[in-house]
């Protein structure tokens, strides 16, 4: 316990954490796209994958648990980590502004990441409180998840929140996949780089995967 | 005064063992009692200071850079030399000792090449413990390569950067004493006076360049490891920090100066390319082990792009003149070749007042011999420094190359405990005179300036301060407050002149004096000219500097100021030495001697030996006196190397 | 002939660490391309020494990249527009004639501005101090070939070890984090058997000291390899990752005390 206080009190602990618990939400996040993929399999697929889920309920609650800490200590990471930055950058700032290197991602890392936290909290909300912004003549059914996921996304300006969030998403996982990967000392150059080159592309794979599905319902290919 | 060079005696291979025995030896308790001061944080100095903490003694090491990493030891490029054999090629500790004797032109004392050569392998040693990331061989040993003048390989290197990794070997294991408390260290602090109380070296007066405060420093013994001084040239391949203040305070204080002619010019550097120009650049002497030097045979094709030159008419000079070492003729050489072939009209490059200095280093046959990734391999990082400076890439188009000054033989004198003319002042690295003679040959300056540092100092400082009682200075002492006043006394002169001249327009004009009178080559009558008109100059400066600011903080101009003030009397020393020697002796060229085909002319009888210059009052002129030099282990020659 | 070129430049002027400065404005005429930038403030200091003003103070030393005193931001870039090239190092044939240019100092907490452009950059020095060296007595190395050490691996650490601590990494870095420099420690000392006895200790005190000088840590833009006049990579700074982690965690041993402040 001493040792995992003093390296959570180093800076590269802190990024240790927060690039562990950014690996737990990205492997979350790459369940629930392959999940969600079975929207394409038919209405059968989509809800008994649902209930397959459910009657899984204790695993469940441990998956949920470890995501909110995962969550939490994210949070905290980067809050604290934002603000030794912020910190140690000082008062002066440069008055040209120039960057070399970085890309649009990493520097709006401090912006996507809030939005998605943003995004969740709603987007838990939204399949969670029968009728919030669904089309009309929605009824909610717990069974029904294709259903409610037709329903859901038909409202268009609800499809666009979804498409921008999914946005802010890939750009956080395009930047933070990478950066997960150094920060614990992975991306070796031994390794040839690979880690690198399957952080971005699989950023990139989860954004166009997770926006088809309202793309999808609105282009009427899933009803 | 006679010089005691405390020598010792009998076979040359037993005198370093015997004597290291013989010295006194500090109680470990007592160590901590005693104050080292170390003004320098190059080779010798950080090398010295980190090696003296461990031994447990107080250390205060200073430099005037704002990281004991800076020191210009760093820009050594090529190598340090070490008579390990791993090549099987001949070499042994007499051979390095009988080439550094002979390469110096026999104007170096045996006895203290031949402790270099000894401690050479141990140097080795070290920095590889150290975590040195020397150069290595597939099977995983150390490389070597042949290095200026050389027969055998005995140059350890690492890339193009072995100064660079040696000092910060030197470096860290200062810093880890720093850790540990036993040395204290003062960056940002130039040195500016030495404090002599009862005829012995009891402290410093520095300046915090950034506070101006000054202060006295007190000690028991004073290291002067503060390099070379040939910077007085204005351009040389020093940094622009480099100067000569700190010995030539101790000179003042009655530490003798020796061979102060001895000024080596390296026959490698990028030529000057307009009146801007603020230093000039070496490039590695490794350079010339494949590449091939080069002028046009006519004087008209000197303007021409050198590819448009067809090889009949170009004049390889070197492999012309001197069939056997070629291309690897030492620095001396190359350098008063390339000046001749330039006077002659036959320079190449941009035309600087009316003159094209500069001839080519063609890597052509090299790149067709050994393929371009080879020697990418050898000299990449050196061909891009090259670009960069010049807009020119060197494996397409022949570098263009000059002679400029490199490194100081000359230095303080000190005997064979590296201790000067004042007990408990000792000198360390390029800031004494001791190894090179008349010439330094290439991959020797890190040998020697290691050398000193981690295996000389710590015995013959200890042997010193083994006799000394651990009495504690009072800086209330008249001699301290005295060397204070004193110090900030001439800050204020500087502060004060109020003229119109910045000071360096004065360095560059006592540059452009020392170069034309006292450079490559020298005569009896333009020596004479310049000592008249360096105190010229030197009164010229007193009245019409002009120095803004004030002295109580960061305040670059002052710093400068006091060097050039400095440099000014020590230009007419190097030309008043140059006269006296009335001899050719390696760097030392004087055209009134040389042999029927212009090689350097000795004269043994009359010169054989190190010229000591003891100051006599400002105004005055200095006394010489000599150190005899006696060669029972190598006899004297003329050097050949046709 | 050489072109004569004219260029305008705002440098920061600060009379001390107290004093809260402000970018003054300078013209540079006569410029030649052959110059390097250093060489052009030395013109406009000879024209303010003249007209009885400071020059602008600014570090410097070597002249030739590699004792790493030198070093401005230039336009927004620590060392100018060129890549691995030290502000010495960089020529004015790569400005044009009219330019307009912006000189500021390193910014950052852990290197307070001292005058003009000239910085405090000892917290590098109290980060080598806290382990980045070997512990090897003067006089106890074994013979120098007694350890082989593969090529590739003594090749590596040098393009570790070639870092001239002039400070840009941090200039560049969006949290100012010396991560890039501490890295090159720590993969030159850990690639080579040398330096391996010590390796768990001092990766860990070495970090500590990073950030108890005020440094912040890395978020991997890579914007100190990109300004490194040493093209040193962020590839050291994974491997210095993994070795504090593997350190922090698994190390048979604490710290050692000696180790420890």
């Amino acid at each position: 316990m001493q040792r995992a206080i003093a390296l959570y009190d180093t800076s590269v602990g802190k990024k240790a954490v927060m690039a562990v618990s950014g690996a737990v939400m990205f492997g979350f996040v790459v369940g629930h796209l392959l999940g969600n993929l079975q929207v394409y399999l038919g209405p059968a697929a989509l809800n008994g994958y649902a209930e397959h889920l459910q009657a899984l309920k204790p695993l469940l609650w441990l998956v949920r648990f470890t995501l909110l800490a995962a969550i939490v200590l994210h949070l905290l990471s980067a809050h604290q980590l934002w603000v030794r930055g912020w910190f140690a950058r000082g008062r002066r700032r440069y008055r040209v502004e120039r960057s070399a290197a970085t890309t649009y991602a990493g520097r709006t890392m401090w912006m996507s990441g809030p939005l998605i936290l943003l995004f969740l909290l709603y987007h838990l909300a939204h399949f969670t409180f029968p009728g919030l912004a669904m089309s009309v003549g929605y009824a909610h059914s717990i069974g029904d998840v294709y259903a409610n996921v037709v329903n859901g996304f038909s409202v268009w300006w609800v499809a666009v929140l979804y498409l921008a969030a999914q946005a802010c998403l890939g750009l956080h996982l395009y930047h933070g996949g990478a950066s997960m990967l150094q920060t614990l000392g992975l991306d070796h150059p031994r390794f040839g780089g690979v880690a690198q080159g399957i952080a971005k592309p699989l950023a990139i794979m989860i954004w166009l995967g997770n926006s088809s599905i309202p793309v999808a319902v609105l282009a009427g290919l899933a009803r | 005064m006679t010089l005691d060079a405390k020598v010792p005696s009998g076979p040359i291979e037993t005198r370093w063992q015997r004597r290291r025995f013989e010295m006194k030896l500090v109680n470990p308790a007592n160590r901590r009692n005693l104050t080292v001061i170390v003004v320098g944080t190059g080779l010798a100095g950080g090398a010295g200071a980190a090696s003296l903490g461990e031994l447990g003694y107080r250390v205060k090491s200073f430099c005037f850079q704002d990281s004991a990493r800076r020191a210009h030891s760093i820009a050594a490029q090529g190598g340090i030399n070490a008579a390990k054999n791993y090549q099987n090629d001949g070499d042994s500790v007499f051979r390095l000792f009988y080439d550094t004797v002979k390469g110096g032109d026999f104007r170096a004392r045996e006895s203290n090449v031949h402790r270099l050569a000894e401690i050479s392998a141990n140097i080795i040693d070290q920095c590889v413990a150290q975590g040195v990331p020397f150069a290595r061989e597939y099977g995983g040993l150390l490389a070597n390569r042949s290095f200026g003048g050389a027969q055998v390989s005995r140059t350890f290197y690492a890339r193009g950067q072995t100064g660079q990794q040696l000092l910060l070997g030197a470096y860290q294991a200062l810093e880890r004493q720093i850790d540990a408390g036993s040395v204290t260290m003062y960056p940002r602090h130039e040195m500016l006076d030495l404090i002599v109380v009862d005829g012995a070296a009891r402290g410093i007066v520095t300046r915090d360049l950034v506070t101006g405060k000054i202060e006295p420093h007190l000690a028991h013994a004073v290291v002067l490891a503060t390099g070379g001084y040939g910077n007085a040239f204005y351009l040389s391949t020093n940094a622009k920090g480099c100067n000569t203040t700190a010995i030539w305070r101790a000179f003042r204080k009655g530490a003798f100066f020796a061979n102060p002619c001895f000024t080596q010019i390296h026959p490698t550097c990028i030529p000057v390319s307009g009146a801007h120009q603020s230093k000039l650049t070496l490039m590695s002497e490794s350079l010339r082990n494949d590449g091939r030097v080069w002028v046009p045979k006519r004087a008209l094709d000197a303007g021409k792009a050198p590819e448009k030159i067809p090889e009949p008419e170009r004049d390889y000079y070197l492999e012309r003149l001197y069939p056997t070492f070629g291309n690897l003729v030492p620095r001396d050489i190359a350098s008063r070749r390339a000046k001749d072939v330039c006077d002659q009209g036959f320079g190449v490059g941009a035309e600087v007042s009316g003159v094209r200095r500069g001839v080519y280093l063609d890597f052509r046959d090299a790149i067709a011999r050994l393929g371009e990734a080879v020697v990418r391999e050898r000299y990449g990082n050196l061909f891009e420094m090259y670009e960069r400076i010049t807009g020119e890439d060197p494996y397409r188009v022949p570098m263009r190359i000059y002679p400029a000054i490199h490194y100081t033989m000359g230095g303080l004198w000190v005997d064979y405990h590296l201790m000067s003319t004042i007990p408990g002042l000792f000198v360390a690295g390029e800031a004494n005179f001791s190894d090179h003679g008349a010439n330094r040959l290439g991959a020797s300056a890190l040998m020697q300036g290691l050398g000193d540092g981690y295996f000389v100092l710590p015995y013959t400082v200890s042997h010193y301060l083994g006799d000394e009682r651990p009495v504690v200075l009072s800086e209330d002492h008249p001699e301290v407050k005295e060397s204070v006043k004193a110090v900030k006394r001439r800050l204020k002169r500087l502060l004060s002149i109020g003229g119109r001249r910045t000071p360096d327009s004065f360095h560059r004009e006592l540059g452009r004096l020392l170069w034309d009178h006292s450079g490559m080559a020298r005569n009896a009558a333009g020596l004479e000219r310049a000592i008249v008109k360096v105190p010229e100059l030197r009164a010229e400066f007193y009245e019409d500097l002009r120095v803004p600011g004030s002295g109580s903080d960061l305040n670059q101009s002052l710093e400068r100021a006091g060097r050039v003030a400095d440099f000014l009397e020590l230009g007419e020393l190097v030309c008043r030495d140059a006269l006296a020697r009335d001899e050719s002796c390696g760097c030392h060229f004087r055209e009134e001697h040389q042999t029927a085909d212009g090689e350097a002319a000795r004269d043994d009888a009359r010169f054989s030996h190190v010229a000591a210059w003891e100051f006599a009052g400002d105004g005055a002129v200095p006394r010489r006196h000599r150190e005899e030099l006696t060669f029972e282990f190598v006899k004297p020659t003329q050097r050949s190397y046709k | 002939m050489t072109r004569s070129m004219r260029l305008v430049l705002d440098v920061w002027r600060q009379k001390g660490p107290k004093d809260p400065g402000g970018f003054v404005r300078y013209e540079a005429p006569d410029i030649s391309p052959d110059m390097s930038f250093l060489e052009m403030l030395d013109v406009v200091n000879e024209g303010l020494t003249e007209r009885g003003e400071e020059p602008i103070a600014f570090d410097h030393d070597c002249r030739e990249g590699i004792c790493g005193s030198c070093g401005v931001v230039i336009d927004g870039r620590p060392h100018g527009p060129l890549t691995a090239t030290t502000t010495c190092q960089l020529h004015m044939r790569h400005f044009q004639d009219g330019d307009h240019v912006t000189i500021e100092p390193w910014r950052a907490r852990a290197f307070p501005v001292i005058k003009d452009l000239v910085v405090d950059r000892s917290a590098l020095d109290r980060i080598i101090r806290a382990g980045g060296y070997i512990s090897i007595r003067t006089g106890s190395a074994p013979e120098a070939n007694d350890v082989p050490v593969p090529k590739p691996d003594a090749e590596v650490a040098m393009d570790a070890a070639a870092c001239i601590g002039c400070g840009a990494c941090v200039a560049a870095c969006p949290n100012a984090s010396a991560s890039l420099f501490l890295a090159a420690k720590l993969g030159h000392l850990h690639l080579l058997p040398q330096g391996l006895p010590e390796k768990d200790d001092r990766v860990r005190t070495m970090v500590s000291a990073m950030d108890a000088q005020g440094f912040g840590h890395c978020t991997n833009h890579r914007e100190c390899e990109a300004v490194c006049p040493k093209g040193i990579g962020v590839a050291f700074i994974a491997r210095m990752n993994r070795d504090f982690l593997i350190a922090s965690v698994a190390s048979r041993h604490e710290v050692m005390a000696h180790r420890r402040r």
